[in-house]
């Protein structure tokens, strides 16, 4: 489903990933740790080419991720080719980035309507169905500012639904919250992860990622340092640097 | 002989919670007091002094030559701002592009007509044909299919409307800019992430809240440029403030004329700050 293979980014002087090679399969859900600046983030914006890579190459559902390869070149894809290639796989913010002057409803039909060019007839009711999903029925026509951070939060995973993508990534989608609404939001991840859906998450929840995943990957200094079920890898890791993170969160 | 007993505690009466006694302020009072008696002055210099004429100003505030020359006013505003708010908003994408050429340019036009008056660009499109005597369309360095006389394409309204338009949309530009930048990064990757066609993007996401910033700033510039008109008077085009100084030059009531003119501008600003209002409150929707 997703192929990563020696995948290298920089910042300027700031070496982020150091050639990450990653596989995630139909219906698995991974669970990314690992200490601030490890990488984490980038790693996952990669996966939708919201930030390019300088080496390797990604690929989701067997295809090469804004790029067309031609012998050992790889050749930029125009823009609308990377836009649709997005809209197959979601992505979860850390801040929502909901749209402010949108109600909630306005939020989850406006990629289905836009980038997928589908009919209001459609995606309407499905924008419903979401929003129950999430457990905001009532709230489709509030706007954002008025929601508490977990259903901002809910709404913003039901927006990336609405795109009925392949993948869904989720980047720490509860550290900009208040504690008493973790909850709530790792509930509906939960859910979907039941439901069968392929996700990358990156989050400092480890009780979550014990409870969800089935493979935790440690990653440090921008490589993927192990990887494996949440039992052996949190209970009885096989590096120095993962037990050393995991005293320090546990 | 007893013990001095520890104070009691202040009584509440359960049903009455302490009512707040708000304090006074004698000063304030003294204060409003002299703005009165400043403001009746002014009202009493403006109604009993015979010189300002108050029927003149009954009788030309509403003379067909002056409301002609109001709705030229406005049309010079509209065709100032529009076309101005239009080439602001592609000079500011300009700007913000990644490529260098665009982005320098943009930066040289607002650098350019920011800089020289405004008086002086509209005399510069005045008298155009002076440099070029003749305009024509076709294929840049190679062959033309139309040709005019700069004199008979560029008349003094032309050259007005072309003026004001160039000059604010240098002001405009940096609004637009500005507005622009305020906009979350979040929401430009948000959009990304979604998917969304880089038209939609701009006009859906990104613009309606850059509009937040863009109209308060926008309505500064409109109520200026509804002033910033009567600049135009030195190409004898007959809006608001030349058409008064015309009827005062024939009859002598300046002083009644001016404030024919300085009513008409209170009006047009007034309505325009009005709408400022609403347009304000429908791009504010969704935030508290």
């Amino acid at each position: 489903m997703v192929e990563l293979r020696g995948v290298h980014k920089s910042f300027g002087s700031l070496h982020v990933l150091r050639g990450v090679d990653l596989e995630v399969r139909q219906g698995q859900v991974l669970v990314i740790v690992g200490p601030s600046g490890s990488g984490k983030s980038t790693l996952l914006r990669t996966i939708n080419h919201l930030e390019k890579v300088d080496r390797g190459s990604v690929r989701v559902d067997g295809r090469l991720l804004g790029y067309r390869q031609s012998g050992h070149r790889l050749h930029e894809l125009p823009e609308r080719e990377v836009l649709r290639q997005r809209t197959q796989i979601g992505f979860v913010f850390q801040a929502f980035n909901l749209f402010p002057h949108l109600t909630v409803k306005q939020n989850l039909m406006e990629a289905p309507l836009s980038a997928q060019r589908r009919s209001r007839a459609e995606v309407e009711p499905m924008a419903e169905r979401l929003l129950a999903r999430v457990g905001l029925a009532d709230k489709a026509g509030a706007y954002p500012r008025t929601l508490s951070g977990g259903q901002q939060q809910r709404v913003a995973i039901a927006r990336a639904l609405a795109l009925e993508p392949k993948l869904l990534l989720f980047d720490e989608p509860t550290s900009a919250l208040d504690p008493e609404l973790v909850g709530e939001v790792l509930d509906v991840i939960k859910d979907l992860a039941r439901g069968g859906t392929t996700m990358i998450v990156v989050t400092h929840e480890i009780g979550f990622a014990r409870e969800v995943a089935d493979t935790v990957a440690f990653m440090d200094a921008g490589r993927i340092v192990e990887l494996g079920p949440p039992a052996r890898l949190l209970d009885v890791p096989a590096h120095e640097r993962t037990r050393a993170f995991l005293s320090k969160v546990l | 002989m007893t013990l001095p007993e520890a104070p009691a505690p202040p009584r509440q009466d359960e049903e009455r919670p302490g009512e707040v006694v708000t304090a006074r302020h004698p000063l304030r009072w003294v204060a409003a007091a002299c703005v009165l008696v400043v403001l009746a002055m002014v009202a009493s210099a403006l109604i009993t002094n015979p010189a300002w004429e108050w029927e003149i100003v009954g009788q030309y505030l509403f003379a067909p030559s002056v409301v002609r020359s109001v709705v030229l006013t406005l049309e010079l505003t509209a065709l100032g701002i529009a076309l101005g708010f239009a080439l602001g908003t592609v000079l500011a994408l300009m700007r913000l592009s990644a490529n260098r050429l665009l982005s320098s340019v943009a930066w040289a036009y607002v650098w350019l007509f920011r800089s020289v008056p405004l008086i002086l660009q509209l005399l510069f499109w005045y008298n155009l044909a002076l440099l070029y005597p003749r305009l024509s369309v076709g294929v840049p360095f190679g062959p033309e299919f139309f040709d005019f006389g700069t004199m008979d394409l560029i008349s003094p309204l032309t050259a007005a409307a072309l003026g004001l338009a160039l000059h604010q949309a240098a002001y405009a530009a940096e609004i637009v800019r500005g507005g622009l930048l305020s906009v979350d990064h979040g929401q430009r990757e948000a959009a990304a992430a979604l998917g969304l066609p880089p038209a939609r993007r701009l006009f859906r996401i990104i613009l309606p809240q850059a509009m937040r910033t863009i109209v308060p700033n926008a309505g500064n510039e409109i109520i200026g440029l509804v002033k910033g008109t009567s600049v135009v008077y030195i190409m004898a085009l007959p809006e608001l403030f030349y058409q008064v100084q015309v009827i005062y030059n024939r009859n002598g009531r300046v002083m009644a004329l001016l404030l024919v003119a300085a009513i008409w501008y209170l009006i047009l600003t007034t309505a325009l700050s009005i709408v400022q209002y609403y347009v304000e409150r429908h791009y504010g929707r969704g935030r508290a």
